[in-house]
């Protein structure tokens, strides 16, 4: 198979070629992931389906509970919060460095370098070891992060925070990297030609032109921590997520719908303040 | 002072008032901002001091350390292989999952199919008009329900319902992305160019006609690549549900964690790798192809 584009009408037997394949791989897969829709139609999955929906209501809404549960919902916020600001110091130094147009060619370096030099090859090294580095960070997902930072700082909302600050680091550091080369360089070489040396290029011309798209992604990564630091606490780090897990171990399902009721509105809330920051921006 | 002037002065004054006013709020919002990270700092006690101490510090090198050599006896490795095809098949069937409720969805949810705009502008039954109303705001509650409970609380649930297995994770991935795809497959929709749909309009095409020829042909392209994005978010998903007992390598990085086998851990994560960057590789190559 070639990789350039065919145009309109000409025959190819690419659409044959992978629709057999995937539909190969489908049939696979649906005999690996062990489907099933029978099970609800039996009697015990039916029991079971009962048993959860009808347990759901009425929701939990006792003083008692509810006081309870006003300190892992602030603490949800906390985390993140605080994942969100560890990732952006994170991702804000490795972004840059991992954007080519920055750490070794382009208008920056321009004046400074001709050919090939041992400095070159050492901002070339770098740039490799940001972009790796923050591939490892998002490669893993946060719920092992949290699992790793568990063992090693103990139980609370401080692994989940360490979690979200690393791998949401790496993709901050990814989206930034990306904002970054798509700067556009006309003012910059408009400042430059006023005799601006490199800081002020980057203070004056560079950073005013990236600073709304990566707040916005900021906020957005935002609102994706407020639902992760919600479940983070499945594996013990903190927030709602660990209620939510002992209520449903506990089969106490009414409990279950009034969390996922401060759950629901949490993520509401985050949406709009991110919106109205947005706006504002 | 002439008219002109006067007019120039006044609207100096309010430019000078606007900037006051949004420099305040800048400084407001920066404050709140400060104050924000403080509150957050005090209550998810970090402890950085811990981290960077020879005690804490000392406890992750050594966690490092022992991650090496990744063990690669072929038992190991050929389990690896395994959870990362069942964790493939998990997230291929419930991407499948979720496309089918998102089509059968984002249908009615999106407005200028169901009760505004030009297809309905000839309409003159306004009652009609507002009991189309409901079918289109129940699809948008049900989206919005099953898009806010993320994929691991779904799969808690089903683990309940249906028993452990890959079974529950496909349907934790299927429910929660179908209401992430239909909601974005109805805006799609909802941004459809409309001048094909008014020429065919005019040619006295009825709204089932117009929906085959004029708005599908339009949005598949954008609904097969949201499709590829999400199912690309779902590999990563789909490696993880094993944590709450929805199979695949998720399960056995949990058991590897859990036991302390770091060793295959490490195996597992370098499969994990693996796997979730060839899956970004073919998406993205499917996607230059399709669209």
């Amino acid at each position: 198979m070639n990789s350039t584009p065919r145009t309109l009408g000409s025959r190819s037997i690419f659409p044959y070629v992978f629709g057999g394949l995937f539909l190969l791989v489908l049939a696979d897969s649906w005999r690996r992931a062990e489907v099933d829709p029978g099970i609800f139609f039996e009697a015990e999955g039916r029991e079971h389906l009962w048993r959860f929906v009808t347990g759901m209501y009425p929701p939990e809404l006792s003083w008692d509970f509810l006081e309870l549960m006003v300190r892992p919902t602030l603490e949800t916020i906390q985390i993140s919060v605080m994942g969100t600001l560890i990732a952006v110091l994170i991702g804000f130094p490795l972004g840059l460095l991992a954007t080519s147009t920055f750490s070794f060619q382009g208008i920056l370096h321009e004046s400074e370098y001709r050919g090939f030099g041992p400095r070159h090859a050492f901002k070339v090294c770098l740039y490799g070891l940001a972009r790796g580095l923050l591939s490892l960070f998002r490669c893993i997902p946060e719920f092992v992060w949290a699992f790793m930072f568990v063992r090693a700082v103990g139980l609370g909302p401080f692994p989940g925070v360490l979690a979200i600050g690393v791998a949401y680091g790496g993709m901050l550091g990814k989206v930034y990297s990306e904002i970054f080369e798509s700067v556009n360089e006309r003012p910059l070489e408009a400042i430059q030609s006023t005799g601006a040396g490199r800081l002020q290029i980057f203070f004056y011309g560079w950073f005013p032109q990236v600073l709304p798209n990566i707040t916005s992604y900021t906020l957005y990564r935002w609102e994706c921590a407020v639902r992760t630091s919600a479940i983070l606490g499945l594996v013990g780090a903190g927030g709602i997520g660990q209620q939510i897990e002992i209520s449903i171990r506990m089969f106490n399902f009414h409990e279950v719908t009034t969390l996922l009721i401060i759950l629901f509105s949490l993520v509401a809330g985050a949406d709009y303040v991110s919106a109205k920051v947005r706006s504002l921006l | 002072m002439n008219h002109a002037d006067a007019n120039a002065d006044q609207l100096a004054a309010l430019k000078a008032g606007a900037r006051d006013r949004s420099r305040a709020s800048t400084w407001a919002l920066l404050a709140l901002l400060g104050a924000l990270f403080v509150w957050s700092y005090q209550g998810s006690e970090i402890d950085l001091g811990m981290l960077f101490s020879a005690d804490g510090g000392g406890a992750i090198a050594e966690y490092v350390e022992r991650l090496f050599p990744p063990d690669l006896s072929a038992k190991v490795v050929a389990d690896a292989v395994e959870g990362a095809w069942e964790t493939l098949a998990i997230s291929l069937i419930g991407t499948l999952l979720s496309v089918v409720i998102a089509l059968s969805l984002a249908f009615f949810g999106s407005r200028n199919l169901v009760y505004a705009g030009l297809l309905y502008e000839m309409e003159s039954r306004r009652h009609l008009v507002l009991l189309r109303r409901i079918p289109y705001l129940a699809a948008k509650a049900i989206l919005n329900f099953l898009r806010t409970i993320p994929e691991m609380l779904w799969a808690l649930v089903f683990v309940f319902l249906v028993g452990l297995g890959p079974f529950p994770g496909v349907l934790a991935l299927g429910v929660h992305t179908g209401g992430v795809l239909g909601k974005l497959f109805a805006e799609v929709l909802e941004d459809v160019d409309l001048q094909p749909v008014e020429s065919l309009q005019s040619t006295g095409a009825g709204k089932i006609q117009i929906l085959f020829y004029a708005i599908l042909p339009q949005v598949l392209p954008q609904f097969i690549s949201y499709t590829l994005y999400r199912w690309e978010v779902n590999i990563r998903v789909a490696a993880v549900l094993g944590f709450v007992g929805a199979g695949g390598l998720g399960q056995r990085i949990h058991i590897a964690l859990s036991l302390f086998l770091e060793q295959q851990l490490l195996t597992l994560l370098i499969a994990l790798y693996v796997l979730v960057t060839g899956v970004d590789y073919l998406s993205a190559y499917l996607r230059r192809r399709v669209v």
